[in-house]
Formats: structure tokens, C-alpha cells, sequence
């Protein structure tokens, strides 16, 4: 403690080891998956990984009541961003996502993950615990998720529209909205989902889901992702084929080896021993969200804290369960190993976030009221 | 989330460990493309060696339908890229809108290698579009060989349905079709190499990792001498005819030519719509073999055959009949061809003069059995053991035959018919070059086409020395002596050749006199012959359709022979031919095709289903003729008066009832002989 400096001994280091461990573990997985090529993802993606760590060091200096102040007007300006997109954005891959600003390109439903997560938590923070079991505390929230699902579905992106809700709903659930409410919309779901199947879906978003539940049944059209990324994760074996061996990612059998579907580019060459390392450093980074959830000192911060943790969580269990074929191709990238920037920056503001309410945590130390 | 987390190390755990064997095969049939090398095909020599089709290093375009995004719009950038012929490029779009499975289509073949470079360098691009360096299949004699030889082409969906081998689906890989390539596929077809290279999901090869060469085909040797097979079919010129030799001691068939032919370089590619239709308009039947499907009346050159028959059966050959122009048989008077008469005739005479009145006389006292069963001993009516798809073997009539056929009672005008091979006698010309060997060398001589170990030869045919020797020399006396055809004397001197000519006639004499009129109503013209005639070594027919009498057949007959012992002086009279018809029968046949296409322009008219119909159809065709010339043979006929160069004009109706009131295009035969004096 005394040889170190207290600013950077009071880093939360038991998260920041093995989140830097990754990340420079992804940047070798790209630079393998540019072909050998540091300069075609590998050196962007450390770039943009210290660009947002500073930002992520930087938001940790916030105090409590600006975010607090923050959480509405930051909703609407990303609200607004949203449909700006569906306005005037520019069409890729089928979709229109993007922003073009000129230096970069923004994808606003990004942004859009941990301000829902903010904004339900002021929303909720706020709430007089009395009235939390009424529709009082549903409806307002209803619409607050409502809005952007909406916009982000007519892009259309399912994926994130998805996330999205998963974040807001994890915060209403830790929120003390009562359990009979969410068997309730599950039982509605469940009814609902085969009309939305057959009515809301787009023909490609019905295809994929087809193609998850028969992968085999058409290996060269719409199953070919799933059985490409499983080859590859199947033929690494225990060790891998070796670093820049892989040749379903070299020899482009599998799509998009470098986005959503880097995991299995790592796994071709790291195998079992790779996996279970990205999964351990998942495990390390999550548990510790949820321990700064825990140890905070007020509903807000622990609502934000939680909900930040299950941004993260939901991005890593899609993307996973998608490249090892047990979810539908939705395209959601694997956090701190893909490479892009929109959703780099997402998941450092919800790093950034959770060293955040870290700091709040050790100035104030943990109350007993909130428990 | 601890749960998900096991979850998600669990199925990591299956795919990569528990799986790990399955998915690295997979991977590894990913990564790795194992693409069969098409054997070379075997060689097919002739007697001394000479190749009479090879390969012939190429490059080569193939696509595959199956693999292709735009079939069409590739297919028109490739005619772009090659500068493929509008016709040719159709035919081409036609097949590949037809090819099933995973079945190659051929664009283009023989390309230099700037036209592969500018198709390899835009394969990124074009799906399912193969360039490589092969071989292809060549005839260097062309259409000399067509029939004998077959050709090659893709194999067809049925082919590949009923062989499951993949090797036919390789691109570039040939099968043959027609003849003895494909009599002898499995022999030429040699074994496939394999080249392991690793390719990107977009086909482009990176590496090569591994490569096992092709073992080619084995050869087959021929007992065909290739230059003279070559020489008989251009000497046939703008005939339509046929040109068989034997060798009389082996059976060894020296040549088979058929013309007009195919050009199988060209058909290897597939026919062409346009070549097709040419072929197939053509009245002389370019696809059909007319050596083993052509049948014919064989006209009096089976007097030799019957002399023999008459001599076993213990005719005096010094035995003479009065020839005063026609015999009563019956109620029906039959003529001799010349209808002045031949005078006293024994039997030498009949045979060199021909004269019908002989046979007429001399058959009845006979009997029809003896002469069939000669017949079938001299190879009438008999199907060879040759590699070949199938042969048309004809018709020796006996009373037997008649009855169980048509019911009918034998009667004696039947026997007067036959002697003269004529009536319901129909034979090809290998079987009338067959009959030719056997009476020369008195032995039982069986063609073969395939060169083998020495055998032992052949059994005698029980005929007597006598007797062989008699026939040799009176058949000598058709050609060297007061015979019927004294211009078909060799030009080398103490070589002597021997034959008997036959006049076929195909319609009644009110049609034509068969020596002008329209092409399909002039009689065929027949020749046998051996030399040299005291100790026969090659033996031989000819038959020239429509020719207008032997006159048309014993010329070629001669430069043939004479190419067997003096090649330049047989060169020197084709070349003087070929220069009045325009050039060899290649250059004939090219010309002919580039003045169709162009008179045709891009001919739409569709080709049958599958290749096998083609030839399917013409034989379909010529055993149609068989028949019907074969129902003729319930007539007594009239021959030919004109036959004799010094003709008196036709005398219509002057013969038997039955012939006069044949006023169709009824295919009566009839006997002569025709030629100049000696």
C-alpha cells in the first residue's frame, strides 16, 4: 500500500487485471483474424480500448447527483438520437443503424443500453417504496422502455431491442416490482411470441430462427453461420489448431470472424483452454459488478449498478449461446473481444459506470438501511 | 448468471472436446478440396503403332450449373471473354439450362493460354466456372475413323446415373460414345489423379498441399493399317459407300471406312445443333456406319459363292447352257442383264461374264439348300465377334425362312432370286469382304479389329483345292481376263487382282434407269476382290451406294489394293481426285459445314434427348430399308439392260407379271455387271 500511490492502488484492480488480460487477448484474436495484419483491427481496437478506459477513469470522478441530474435529459438526447437514425441514418448490413458523424460512426441504440439502465434507476431511486407495488410504479417506466424498443425494432434490430429490455427489466425486477408481474408478462409472452413469430418478425428474423432450431437443414443458406462457427469451435479441441492456424477464420468458412463471431475464431486456435479463459474473465468482471451492486449504499446505485452488470451479462450470454448454436444469430457482438467501436463504448460506460458507483461506495461507506 | 456460465463452459466443452473429431473433419473438408485429375485416355493404335486418336494438350473452360449464381449471365460473359461463336455459345447456354446435379458443362476447348489467363484472373467473380489445363481427344485422321473409332463426349445424366462414379462429373472428363471408344471405355479409361489444395470459402485455391498423377488408360492396338483406312475413305470421295479389307490369312481387318462421316474431333464437345441438322439432313447418312448397318442385295457378287455351292453339290464347271438372253421358268421368263445373250456358257464364263442365264439354269437342278447353306459358310447372314455395339446381319433365304417368316411356300423363282443376290438376300459389306476371304483362301477366316498373339490359323472351310482354285481364277478373269470389270486391273505389275462385280438395283425400271435420274433411285454398285489371286493375302468389298452400278465400286477397289503394294502411285490418282472434288474429305466436310451454318444461320432445331439417339435414329432407319427391300423379295425381276455400256434403252415390262405392276419406289434388285470391255 505504500509503495503505491493511493489513486491507482484504489482502483478496483481485481476487475481491471483481468478486463485488460482480455482485452489484449482479443486484440492477438484479431490480429490473427486480420490475417496477420496488426494494423486492420488489432491496433484500433487498444486504441479505442484506452480511449474509453480514460473516459470509464474520468466518469468515475462524477458524483452522485450529477447522474442523478443526468439520467433524464441524457435519456431524451439519446431518444432523440434514435430518431434521428430513423430519420436521416444511413442503411448497412440491411439496417439503419448508423449515424455519420463525420469522425465516426454512431450507433445511437448503443448508447441507448446504459441510459435505460440510468434512467429506470433514477425512475425507480425516486420511487416512494410504498408505491412501488402499484401501477404507478409500472406505467412511467412502461413507456420509458416502450419508446426506444420501439424505434430501435423499426431500424430493425432485434438484437439490441432486446438487450435493451433485458437491461430495464433486470432493474425493475431488482427494482421490488412484485414477482407475480414478471410470471404474469412471461405467461403474456409466451402467448404473444407465436403471433409476434409469425406477424412482427421479418422474413430474415424468421429464417434465423428456423435455422437455429435445424442448423443442418440448409448448411450453405441461412444455416451456414451456426454450422460454420460450431466447425470451428468444435475442431479447436482441447489447445486449439495454434495462433494464426485457424483456418475456418483464414480462409473466411466463417462470417464475420473479427464481430460476432470472434469467439469462435479465438476458440479454433486457443480451444477449451481459450474459452474457459475469456468465460472465467466474464465471470470475474460480473461478479464484481454485482458486487458493487451489493455493497451500495442506496437504492439508486444499486439499481444502477445492477442493471449495468445485466447490460454486460446479456451481451456475453447471447453472443455465446449464438456462436455455440444455442440461441439464434441476433447480431450482438461478444464485449471487450469484438471489434467495434459502438459497442466498446457501451461497455466501457457500463464498466465505467460500475468504478463509478465503486468510488461512491468506498467514500460513503455501505448503510444499513438499504439492504 | 453462475448457471448460465456452466452452461456455456459445458457446450464449449462438447463442441471442442467431445465433438472435436467430428468438427475437425468437417473443418478440415472445409479447408481442403480434393479435385480429381481426369485420367488420359488410353491410346487407339493402329497395326504399326501409329496413333490413330491421342490427346492433345489444351486448356479448357468447364462450368458448373449447380455451383453458379447466374448460369446464363456467366455463360455470356465467358462467350464474352473467349469469343465464342453465337451458335456454338447457344448450344452451349441450351446444355447448361439442361445439366442436372453436379454434371460439368464444356464451353469452349483447345483455348490458348491468354484466353484461360483472362478467365482465370476473373473467377473471383464468376462461380462455378473451372479453367484448367487438360487434354482432349484427337482423331488425326478425322472423319476417316468416325464411324470405326466413335467419338467422346461428356457423360450424360443417364451415363452418370447408372455409373455413380464421380469421375464422370470431373470437368473435363470424357467418356466414349460411340464405336470402340466406347466398346472399350473401361480399358482406355486409366485411373484418376487427385490434387489436394486448400481453398477459401470463395473457391480460391491458396495452396497446393498435395498431388497424385493420373495413370493413363492403357492402349488398345487395332488391327487396322491406319493409312490405308485413311487412303480408302478419301478415295470414296463424293460417294456414299463403304470400304472393308481383311488380311485372308489372320482375319485382321485392315481397313473399315464409311463415308460420308462425322468429324469426331468436332463432336467431342458435344454435337452442335447446327452440325447436327447437317448431318442429319444429309440423304447420304454421314452418322451412319454402313460397314455393320448397311445392308444391301448383294447382287451377282454371290455367283462366286453359288459356283462354289455348285461344285460341291458335284456340278461339272465344264457343264454349259445356251445364254440367249432369258430363261423360262415356268410361266415367267427371266432375263440375263444382257439381253442379247452370252452365248455358250459354262462356268467360268458365268462368273466373268456374270451371266444370270447360267445361275437361273443350273440353281434349280441344285436346289436352294445347298446355295444357303454355302452362303451362311462363306459368312452370309453371320454377326462377327467384334467389338462393335451391333451388327445388321442380313438375310440368307432358305425354303425354312420363307415359311416360318411369311408362311409361304419356297417356290423356284425365289431359288432363280437368290442365286443372283437378289430377292430376299440382304448382307452387309464386312460380310461380303468375309465371303471374299473365305473363297480365296478356302479357309474358315474370322475378322477381328483387335491386334492380339498369334493364333493358329484358321480352320479350312472344307472347300476343295480344286475348287478354290478354279473360283480364283475365273474371278481373276472378271479383272484381268474377258471380264466385267477390266479397269480395275492393279497398275503394279505381277500383282494380279481377282473380283466379281454386282449391280443392286433400288427401284423399278419405270423410275429410273438407274444410272442417272435422281441420287437415291441409281442402283448401288458392289465389288469383292482379293489379291494376289493365286496366293490371296488381302481380300475385300466395296459397295457404293446409289452409284449408278459397279462401275462406281471397282475403281476404288483398285487404288485401294494398289496402296497395299505401291502407295505413291495410289496417292498420285487420289490427289488428281481430290483436286476436282475440293480437297480431302476434312476439307470437304469443314467447308461443307462453314456454307451450312452460314445458309442456316443459328439453326434453333433441337437435338434429340440424349447422343445414343442419334445413332439410335439412322439405325433405327436403315433396318427400316432392310425390311422393306427385304419385302421385295416376294417378286421376280428384271435386270438391268442398260448395265451393259452398249445399253439398247429399257424395256419396260418384258419380264415376269410380278414386276410390272411395281410402280412405287419399290426396291427391286437387280443383277448386272457394268463396265468396259477389257
Amino acid at each position: 500500500m505504500s509503495i503505491v500511490p493511493t489513486p491507482i492502488a484504489r482502483q478496483p484492480w481485481r476487475m481491471l487485471i483481468p478486463l485488460i488480460g482480455l482485452v489484449v487477448f482479443g486484440s492477438l484474436v484479431l490480429y490473427s483474424a486480420g490475417a496477420g495484419d496488426w494494423n486492420r483491427y488489432a491496433s484500433s481496437h487498444l486504441i479505442r480500448f484506452g480511449v474509453f478506459l480514460t473516459m470509464a477513469i474520468v466518469m468515475t470522478r462524477f458524483g452522485r447527483d450529477l447522474v442523478r441530474f443526468a439520467a433524464y435529459p441524457g435519456y431524451a438526447a439519446v431518444l432523440v438520437l434514435l430518431i434521428a437514425v430513423d430519420a436521416i441514418g444511413f442503411v448497412g448490413g440491411g439496417a439503419q443503424r448508423w449515424l455519420d458523424l463525420g469522425f465516426m460512426q454512431l450507433q445511437p441504440s448503443e448508447l441507448m443500453k446504459p441510459a435505460i439502465v440510468l434512467v429506470l434507476a433514477r425512475f425507480y431511486g425516486d420511487l416512494p417504496f410504498g408505491m412501488i407495488p402499484t401501477w404507478r410504479a409500472l406505467l412511467p417506466a412502461g413507456m420509458l422502455i416502450a419508446a426506444p424498443m420501439a424505434l430501435v425494432l423499426l431500424q430493425p434490430d432485434l438484437g439490441t431491442a432486446l438487450a435493451i429490455g433485458f437491461g430495464a427489466v433486470t432493474v425493475m425486477f431488482l427494482a421490488g416490482l412484485p414477482l407475480s408481474w414478471f410470471i404474469g408478462a412471461g405467461a403474456a409472452a409466451a402467448l404473444i411470441a407465436p403471433l409476434a413469430f409469425f406477424f412482427g418478425l421479418h422474413d430474415y428474423q424468421r429464417r434465423r430462427v428456423f435455422t437455429f432450431l435445424d442448423p443442418e437443414s440448409d448448411p450453405l443458406g441461412d444455416g451456414y453461420h451456426i454450422t460454420q462457427s460450431k466447425i470451428a469451435i468444435g475442431s479447436g479441441g482441447l489447445f486449439g489448431k495454434g495462433f494464426g492456424e485457424g483456418t475456418q477464420s483464414h480462409l473466411a468458412y466463417l462470417p464475420e470472424p473479427h464481430t460476432d463471431f470472434v469467439f469462435a475464431t479465438m476458440a479454433e486456435e486457443w480451444g477449451f483452454a481459450g474459452g474457459l479463459f475469456v468465460l472465467f474473465v466474464f465471470a470475474m468482471i460480473l461478479s464484481w459488478g454485482l458486487s458493487v451492486a451489493r455493497r451500495s449504499t442506496d437504492r439508486f446505485a444499486k439499481l444502477l449498478a445492477a442493471g449495468m452488470t445485466a447490460t454486460i451479462f446479456f451481451y456475453v450470454a447471447i453472443n455465446l449461446m449464438m456462436v455455440m448454436g444455442l440461441a439464434p444469430v441476433v447480431g450482438i457482438p461478444l464485449p471487450f473481444l469484438s471489434h467495434g467501436g459502438s459497442s466498446m463504448m457501451t461497455n466501457m460506460i457500463c464498466i465505467g459506470t460500475l468504478m463509478m458507483i465503486d468510488r461512491w461506495n468506498r467514500r460513503a461507506p455501505r448503510g444499513s438501511l438499504s439492504g | 448468471m453462475g448457471g448460465l456460465g456452466t452452461l456455456l463452459a459445458g457446450r464449449l466443452a462438447w463442441l471442442s472436446i467431445a465433438q472435436n473429431e467430428k468438427y475437425q473433419l468437417e473443418s478440415e473438408s472445409n479447408r481442403v478440396n480434393l479435385s480429381l485429375i481426369p485420367p488420359r485416355r488410353g491410346w487407339i493404335l493402329d497395326r504399326n503403332g501409329a496413333p490413330m486418336a491421342s490427346n492433345r494438350a489444351d486448356f479448357r473452360v468447364d462450368v458448373v450449373p449447380d455451383r453458379m449464381t447466374d448460369p446464363q449471365a456467366t455463360v455470356a460473359r465467358l462467350g464474352a471473354i473467349l469469343s465464342i461463336a453465337p451458335d456454338a455459345l447457344a448450344d452451349v447456354q441450351k446444355r447448361v439450362a439442361a445439366a442436372k446435379g453436379p454434371q460439368p458443362v464444356e464451353v469452349a476447348t483447345g483455348l490458348d493460354y491468354e484466353q484461360f489467363a483472362a478467365v482465370s484472373v476473373r473467377l473471383p467473380d464468376m462461380h462455378g466456372v473451372i479453367p484448367q489445363r487438360g487434354f482432349s481427344r484427337f482423331y488425326p485422321t478425322g472423319p476417316s475413323v468416325g464411324h470405326l473409332i466413335g467419338y467422346v463426349g461428356p457423360a450424360s445424366a443417364e451415363e452418370y446415373a447408372k455409373d455413380k462414379n464421380p469421375l464422370l462429373v470431373t470437368p473435363g472428363y470424357k467418356i466414349g460414345k460411340d464405336g470402340l471408344e466406347k466398346q472399350f471405355e473401361q480399358r482406355l479409361r486409366g485411373t484418376p489423379g487427385a490434387r489436394r489444395v486448400e481453398v477459401t470459402a470463395s473457391g480460391r485455391i491458396v495452396r497446393e498441399l498435395e498431388t497424385r498423377e493420373d495413370v493413363q488408360g492403357r492402349p488398345i492396338q487395332l488391327t487396322i493399317d491406319g493409312p490405308l483406312q485413311d487412303y480408302a475413305a478419301r478415295r470414296i470421295g463424293l460417294e456414299s459407300g463403304s470400304v472393308v479389307m481383311l488380311d485372308c490369312d489372320t482375319g485382321e481387318i485392315l481397313c473399315m471406312a464409311s463415308m460420308p462421316s462425322f468429324d469426331p474431333n468436332s463432336f467431342s464437345s458435344g454435337i452442335g445443333s447446327v452440325e447436327y441438322a447437317m448431318l442429319r439432313d444429309d440423304e447420304r447418312v454421314p452418322l451412319r456406319n454402313k460397314i455393320l448397318k448397311g445392308l444391301y442385295p448383294p447382287g451377282s457378287t454371290v455367283k462366286p459363292m453359288v459356283s462354289m455351292a455348285f461344285l460341291k453339290e458335284g456340278l461339272d464347271p465344264k457343264a454349259t447352257v445356251f445364254c440367249g438372253g432369258g430363261l423360262r421358268v415356268g410361266n415367267r421368263v427371266f432375263r440375263c442383264w444382257k439381253r442379247g445373250g452370252h452365248g455358250t456358257v459354262d462356268m467360268a464364263k458365268g462368273i466373268y461374264q456374270s451371266c444370270d442365264v447360267y445361275f437361273y439354269h443350273f440353281a434349280q437342278s441344285v436346289g436352294m439348300d445347298p446355295i444357303a447353306a454355302m452362303a451362311r459358310r462363306c459368312g452370309m447372314g453371320e454377326t462377327f465377334d467384334l467389338p462393335v455395339a451391333s451388327q445388321f446381319f442380313g438375310t440368307v433365304p432358305d425354303p425354312a425362312w420363307k415359311l416360318k417368316k411369311y408362311g409361304q411356300p419356297w417356290a423356284t423363282f425365289d431359288t432363280v432370286n437368290a442365286t443372283i443376290g437378289q430377292g430376299y438376300m440382304l448382307s452387309n459389306p464386312l460380310q461380303l469382304a468375309v465371303m471374299a476371304a473365305r473363297l480365296a483362301s478356302g479357309r474358315h477366316v474370322e475378322p477381328r479389329l483387335v491386334r492380339a498373339a498369334k493364333r493358329p490359323p484358321f480352320a479350312a472351310a472344307d472347300f476343295s483345292p480344286e475348287h478354290v482354285s478354279f473360283v480364283r481364277a475365273a474371278m481373276s478373269d472378271v479383272v484381268n481376263g474377258p471380264g466385267t470389270a477390266g479397269r480395275a486391273r492393279l497398275p503394279v505389275p505381277k500383282v494380279l487382282m481377282a473380283g466379281k462385280t454386282g449391280t443392286a438395283q433400288v427401284v423399278g425400271l419405270n423410275f429410273s434407269d438407274g444410272k442417272s435420274g435422281p441420287w437415291k433411285y441409281r442402283d448401288h454398285g458392289l465389288f469383292i476382290f482379293f489379291a494376289p489371286f493365286d496366293r490371296p493375302r488381302y481380300a475385300g468389298a466395296v459397295v457404293i451406294e446409289h452409284g449408278g452400278g459397279s462401275g462406281a465400286a471397282y475403281p476404288i477397289a483398285r487404288d485401294v489394293m494398289t496402296f497395299l503394294f505401291d502407295p505413291g502411285k495410289a496417292m498420285d490418282a487420289l490427289r488428281g481426285f481430290e483436286q476436282s472434288w475440293g480437297g480431302t474429305a476434312q476439307q470437304r466436310l469443314a467447308a461443307k459445314y462453314a456454307a451450312y451454318a452460314s445458309a442456316a444461320g443459328i439453326d434453333a432445331r433441337p437435338l434429340p434427348r440424349s447422343e445414343a439417339d442419334i445413332f439410335a435414329r439412322v439405325d433405327a432407319e436403315a433396318r427400316l430399308q432392310a425390311n422393306l427391300t427385304e419385302r421385295q423379295g416376294d417378286r421376280a425381276f428384271d435386270p438391268r439392260p442398260e448395265a451393259n455400256p452398249v445399253s439398247t434403252g429399257p424395256v419396260p415390262g418384258a419380264a415376269g407379271p410380278a414386276s410390272t405392276p411395281s410402280v412405287s419406289s419399290s426396291p427391286i434388285a437387280g443383277d448386272s455387271a457394268a463396265g468396259e470391255p477389257p
